[in-house]
């Protein structure tokens, strides 16, 4: 019973916040609708018994994603009630295309029921092991089977974050910066001068 | 009981929810990119509750894929993002033809 309430509880937010993520008039309403989707997500994974993809969810989501989004919808400068001049006029077709989604997702569900698809039968690799918690399940596949798959997505991010720092970092020209080999090549020949300058006169740099 | 069809309704809708900001919200990119988040968190959420039902972890694993690959394409979005704000002034996608498209 308890099962039910949370499921419709979280279910129900996370439809609400999803909603609200898309409508809100304000993008920084509209991150911290996002957070709350993402945290009902994470409490539905925790009711499907899979609790490290749900804590992951949160730390990754709530923790890097919309901190990230947070920072760059209060830094950028922008009107934002210009940029929703449209919205009414692309309601009905938006509305329509989702509505048609909907549509095809439910016949591929009754498609389903009605016998039509054959879902693959787990070949037992992928079976839980028995006892063990699902993060140390979950490590156990992630770190034998899908060991290669993890580097690729290792270096994924690993792209990602060097694209990211290349397309932001900018060379800026008002700054004196510490010019390295210039030092390093510099010898005493060309810094260091001696001079006898006569009793009563200056030294002329 | 709970049955995987919830699962499968509450994610459908979140899917649909996210095209649908796609759509509404057209000129405004960051949005997009939210509404791009929540159509990937949507998928997530089928991958786990099909591994939970199929009694395969493997879901669970593309799971976590999917989050890496959402997590490299936001910095990435933000950072073009941020960098387009920076010659133009404005997010403005409808005015994007800087190469000519």
């Amino acid at each position: 019973m308890i099962e039910v309430i949370a499921f419709y509880l979280f279910a129900g937010l996370a439809i609400v916040a999803g909603l609200n993520t898309i409508l809100a008039r304000n993008p920084v309403h509209s991150v911290l609708w996002l957070i709350l989707a993402f945290f009902n997500a994470a409490g539905l994974m925790v009711l499907l018994q899979a609790e490290f993809i749900a804590m992951l969810l949160v730390i990754v989501y709530v923790g890097a994603v919309a901190v990230l989004f947070l920072f760059v919808v209060m830094m950028l400068d922008i009107d934002f009630a210009t940029l929703r001049a449209g919205f009414i006029r692309n309601f009905p077709l938006g509305l329509g295309i989702a509505l048609v989604l909907l549509a095809e997702l439910v016949m591929g569900v009754g498609a389903y029921h009605a016998g039509g698809l054959q879902l693959g039968v787990a070949d037992g690799h992928g079976a839980a092991i028995a006892g063990a918690s699902n993060t140390a399940a979950v490590g156990a596949l992630l770190y034998s089977r899908y060991l290669f798959l993890f580097e690729a997505a290792g270096f994924v991010l690993l792209v990602a974050m060097i694209g990211a720092i290349v397309l932001t970092h900018r060379e800026r020209g008002d700054v004196r910066s510490q010019n390295i080999s210039r030092q390093v090549a510099r010898r005493p020949d060309d810094a260091i001068v001696n001079v006898q300058p006569e009793v009563g006169k200056g030294v002329q740099l | 009981m709970i049955g995987i069809e919830h699962y499968v309704a509450v994610s459908s809708i979140l899917f649909v929810l996210g095209v649908l900001g796609i759509f509404l919200n057209r000129k405004n990119i960051i949005i997009i990119l939210m509404a791009i988040e929540l159509i990937l968190l949507a998928v997530s959420l089928n991958m786990v509750a099909f591994s939970h039902y199929l009694h395969d972890l493997v879901g669970q694993i593309f799971s976590m894929f999917i989050l890496t690959v959402a997590a490299g394409e936001s910095a990435v979005g933000l950072a073009i993002l941020v960098i387009y704000f920076r010659g133009r002034g404005t997010i403005a996608v409808d005015d994007v033809n800087q190469m000519k498209g």
